[in-house]
């Protein structure tokens, strides 16, 4: 029942109750024939947000645009703009808002047909559950199935699964089970969430909002009751301080303030925090607002902070937690959602990113896969089209401060803006940091190819060649000698009538790897360039020593896991003291070790020389 | 821990958070200033965005010169005297020298040529790229779809198949030369959420909205004020004393009272949660076609 009851009775009781009220944001999903704007109808209908003379509008337009055969259609209560009416369908994201005795609700309403990724997608980005609508005669369907997976990539939690039109199934409870059991098969694929399931009659209104004998087997929530018992979450305040610079407030030379937004966790006067990307520390004065000076602050508050300290920051910086830092990098993967209709994402373009209140130019470095929405199979893709998802790369002209979408969804989401046209082109949901091992494990952008097989057998190789054929990584910091060791063994193999070939990494940057720097993704692109040169080498029965500071030892795997890991071979050559020698990650354990390496000992590098022909030998020089 | 704000400060919070965005990313914003209750929360809210700064932004009140005199008076006492903001106050002058006026010329001449067009050239001649406005989802049908952050072209146009979506609280602000934006903060707000807000802030609204004893006459079933000497009275016609209030502040000939005795705002919410009646339907435009504001909009109409 409704609280209007207190309206008559005691107003200045109801208005402080309405106070006390939160808001829940939900999305409705459904394709067009489901009977969503029907539910939605209903739904505003039932709870009493309906105004008198909307009603009687509604009637009239009933008996002209109306499915219903004249008698009152409540879909037209929600379908607005004219062309869509005029075509029957709903075409964009609404936003509608009513309130019940227990809290406010605002439904994001999204058409369930063509342009719906985007706009679900959209609608789902501000919303803290979703109501996913199956028509009982048709059940689970593919539709069903997209709008399950964009919710879960948006990261809602909560999902309500209203099974409509029951009554033309008999209100059978048979049907509505195997619904039941045909979704939570097929959700079971995706990240876990609480799911909830209502049989309901949107023409008639049983179990939207009132219950009804019609379906005596079915004794839980209406679902007005679901939605109003669901948890809201309307920020993290329990995950780590973040706080956007949103503007720097200096109404005169005695105050500078940062006014922003709590995103994630609280903020106490006298809190240490850190300054993003500067990584300057300093301590919380004041927490300022137009109501009076705050103790303490909760997302989603709008502040204003003051500092101890004057350190400089502007508009897009991020004052953070110093316990729990963000990732800080200038390369980061992401999901996204391609939402422009006119032109298809372009690899290498510069866009405009627009993360939380920081707008940067950012470059697409690479689309890794293509996410099937049907399957949820990642295919390889070179880009992405209107209304597709994908992984993706990408490069920030300066460090972006952020989170994981799936740990804090307010740091962790973010929009592309196209440079020429202004359009917001995508929508990205941050993943990390691009791993230097990305380039290793992506899909090839031409997409599988035909190769021809050698007809050369390996058996003829290895007797014309006398060796099995290796790939010997040495690696280590530079100045270690790791080449001079290389180019030794060479010899020595090539005096016992061994073809052994050396790929030295300084080699590389002269000719095929002349595009690359010394980053550390760029190092890692250089090996794994070296590593494709070495397979191709080992394929042909030819032994590879392959020298390189490979500091990484993730990329090091990653060399492994390309050449196979009965061919691969880690030689470690360590150097002293030197700043890039603890810059590199501990050796593997199962691979040879040299230590340090006297340069100027002839013996002593002839040793080393036959510590790595012996590693060898049980396997290549039999 | 997990706190919930009550959902007038989440909504208070979100409307801060828009005009601080804007006010960071435009090069010359304002404040589109009509008087009304609603203009009153939008001017609170800014108030507080960038407390202890004032708003850094004039006030624009397009005056097509029939506003009721309490609302001229309300300007210049509250806004401009007591807050001490930079309120600029914009006349057609073309419209008012062709005698432009809601009697002849009918309610929709009339209000294109005195709103809308004059909004338009106060838009232009100021330059501003952008204009918070205080319309709100829930006013009207068509405007469930509107975004926070609507995109106009050089002619001040809104064109539904341009306008961006809108992901998360990340809002696209970039445009070109000529173009702007029309913001609206409080576009997840109700009517009921505006009346509590004021209640609960304790923000000044035009006593206009209270019922007092106001001389009335009534034109198609609707109780107009005789607010000044420029209202036509029919031959024989004399206004009587009415205990009324209005639920939407606009020109006096077109802003259809309501009768009422409710005095405080607690009535006024309780009168308006009973009536169910929709806000606009004192206001003559909307009576044109179902479709009628959509085409406003399109023409620039706010």
């Amino acid at each position: 029942m409704q609280d209007t009851d207190l309206i008559y009775t005691d107003i200045d009781r109801y208005l402080a109750e309405h106070e006390r009220k939160d808001i829940l944001r939900f999305l409705t999903c459904g394709s067009v024939d489901d009977g969503k704007s029907t539910l939605i109808g209903r739904l505003l209908h039932d709870v009493h947000a309906v105004h008198e003379d909307t009603l009687a509008a509604t009637t009239r337009d009933s008996k002209s645009f109306g499915t219903q055969s004249g008698e009152l259609d409540l879909a037209l209560l929600v379908d607005g703009l004219k062309a869509e009416r005029e075509q029957g369908i709903t075409i964009d994201v609404a936003y509608r808002s009513f309130t019940t005795a227990r809290r406010k609700f605002i439904i994001a309403d999204t058409p369930g047909h063509e342009q719906f990724t985007r706009n679900m997608v959209t609608g789902a980005s501000t919303s803290d559950l979703a109501v996913i609508l199956i028509d009982a005669r048709s059940g689970v369907v593919s539709q069903t199935r997209r709008h399950t997976v964009i919710t879960s990539l948006l990261g809602i939690q909560h999902l309500i699964i209203a099974v409509n039109k029951m009554d033309l199934v008999g209100y059978s409870e048979a049907r509505f089970d195997e619904i039941r059991g045909q979704y939570e098969a097929f959700a079971r694929q995706l990240p876990s969430c609480q799911m909830e399931f209502v049989p309901v009659v949107a023409t008639t209104g049983a179990f939207v909002v009132e219950r009804s004998p019609t379906m005596q087997w079915y004794s839980s929530a209406t679902l007005l009751e679901l939605l109003e018992h669901a948890p809201v979450r309307n920020a993290t305040d329990d995950g780590p301080f973040r706080f956007g610079v949103q503007w720097v407030n200096r109404p005169n030379l005695d105050f500078r303030g940062y006014a922003g937004t709590l995103a994630s966790g609280s903020v106490r006067v006298g809190d240490t925090v850190v300054a993003l990307p500067s990584h300057k520390a300093s301590r919380v004065a004041r927490i300022v607002t137009f109501d009076g000076d705050l103790d303490v602050a909760y997302p989603p508050l709008a502040i204003t902070l003051t500092l101890e300290d004057e350190i400089d920051l502007s508009r897009g910086d991020m004052l953070v937690s110093k316990q729990t830092l963000p990732i800080v990098t200038k390369e980061f993967d992401a999901t996204c959602v391609w939402m422009d209709d006119a032109s298809p994402l372009v690899v290498g373009k510069e866009y405009l990113l627009k993360h939380g209140v920081h707008t940067t130019p950012v470059t697409l470095a690479c689309v890794v896969s293509r996410l099937d929405i049907e399957t949820l199979a990642h295919a390889a893709a070179t880009t992405l089209h209107f209304n597709e998802i994908g992984e993706v790369s990408l490069l920030a002209a300066q460090p972006i401060a952020f989170d994981p979408y799936s740990v804090i969804r307010t740091t962790g989401a973010a929009i592309l803006i196209d440079r020429w046209t202004n359009q917001t082109a995508g929508a990205l949901m941050l993943r990390g940091a691009t791993p230097p091992n990305a380039r290793w494990t992506a899909k090839p952008r031409s997409g599988a190819m035909n190769v021809n097989p050698s007809v050369v057998t390996s058996e003829e190789r290895r007797t014309r060649f006398g060796t099995l054929p290796r790939t010997l990584l040495f690696y280590g910091p530079h100045g270690g000698g790791k080449s001079r060791l290389a180019r030794a063994v060479e010899r020595a193999l090539f005096d016992l009538g061994q073809i052994a070939v050396v790929l030295d990494a300084h080699a590389m940057r002269q000719g095929l790897s002349r595009d690359l720097g010394f980053s550390r993704e760029d190092r890692s692109e250089n090996l794994r360039r070296s590593m494709e040169v070495a397979k191709t080498l080992n394929d042909a029965g030819i032994l590879v020593l392959a020298a390189c500071s490979a500091p990484d030892a993730a990329v090091r795997d990653a060399a492994r896991v390309l050449i196979g890991e009965a061919q691969f071979i880690g030689v470690h050559v360590d150097a002293p003291h030197s700043d890039d020698a603890r810059a590199c990650d501990a050796p593997q354990a199962r691979d040879l070790k040299i230590g340090v390496l006297d340069l100027a000992d002839e013996a002593a590098l002839g040793r080393a020389v036959q510590a790595v022909l012996t590693t060898l030998a049980p396997r290549a020089l039999q | 821990m997990l706190r919930t704000l009550s959902h007038l400060r989440e909504l208070e919070a979100e409307s801060i958070f828009i005009f601080r965005e804007v006010v960071a990313s435009f090069e010359r914003p304002v404040m589109l200033y009509s008087i009304g209750k609603d203009s009153s929360v939008l001017l609170q809210l800014a108030r507080k965005a960038f407390f202890p700064a004032k708003p850094p932004f004039p006030l624009l009140h397009v005056d097509t010169t029939w506003k009721f005199q309490e609302m001229y008076k309300f300007r210049d006492e509250y806004a401009v005297k007591e807050l001490g903001l930079d309120v600029r106050v914009h006349v057609n002058e073309e419209a008012r020298a062709a005698g432009i006026n809601p009697f002849d010329h009918g309610s929709r001449k009339y209000t294109d040529l005195t709103k809308t067009v004059g909004l338009k050239q106060a838009l232009t001649a100021g330059k501003y790229d952008a204009a918070f406005g205080g319309a709100r989802r829930d006013e009207e049908k068509s405007r469930a779809k509107e975004r926070v952050f609507s995109f106009r072209d050089t002619q001040h146009r809104w064109e539904p198949r341009a306008q961006r979506p809108e992901l998360w609280n990340i809002y696209n602000t970039q445009v070109n030369p000529g173009e702007s934006i029309r913001v609206f903060p409080l576009s997840n707000w109700t009517e009921l959420d505006v009346w509590q807000y004021i209640h609960l802030e304790k923000i000044p609204i035009v006593p206009l909205y209270f019922a007092a004893q106001r001389p009335i006459v009534m034109r198609h079933g609707v109780p107009i004020m005789v607010d000044d000497a420029r209202m036509r009275l029919e031959p024989g016609e004399v206004p009587r004393m009415e205990s009324v209030r209005f639920r939407t502040l606009g020109c006096y000939p077109l802003s259809g009272a309501i009768h009422s005795t409710a005095t405080t705002l607690p009535e006024i919410i309780r009168e308006m949660m009973i009536a169910r009646m929709s806000e606009r339907q004192g206001r003559v435009i909307d009576h044109d076609g179902s479709g009628s504001m959509e085409e406003k909009k399109k023409e620039g109409y706010f």
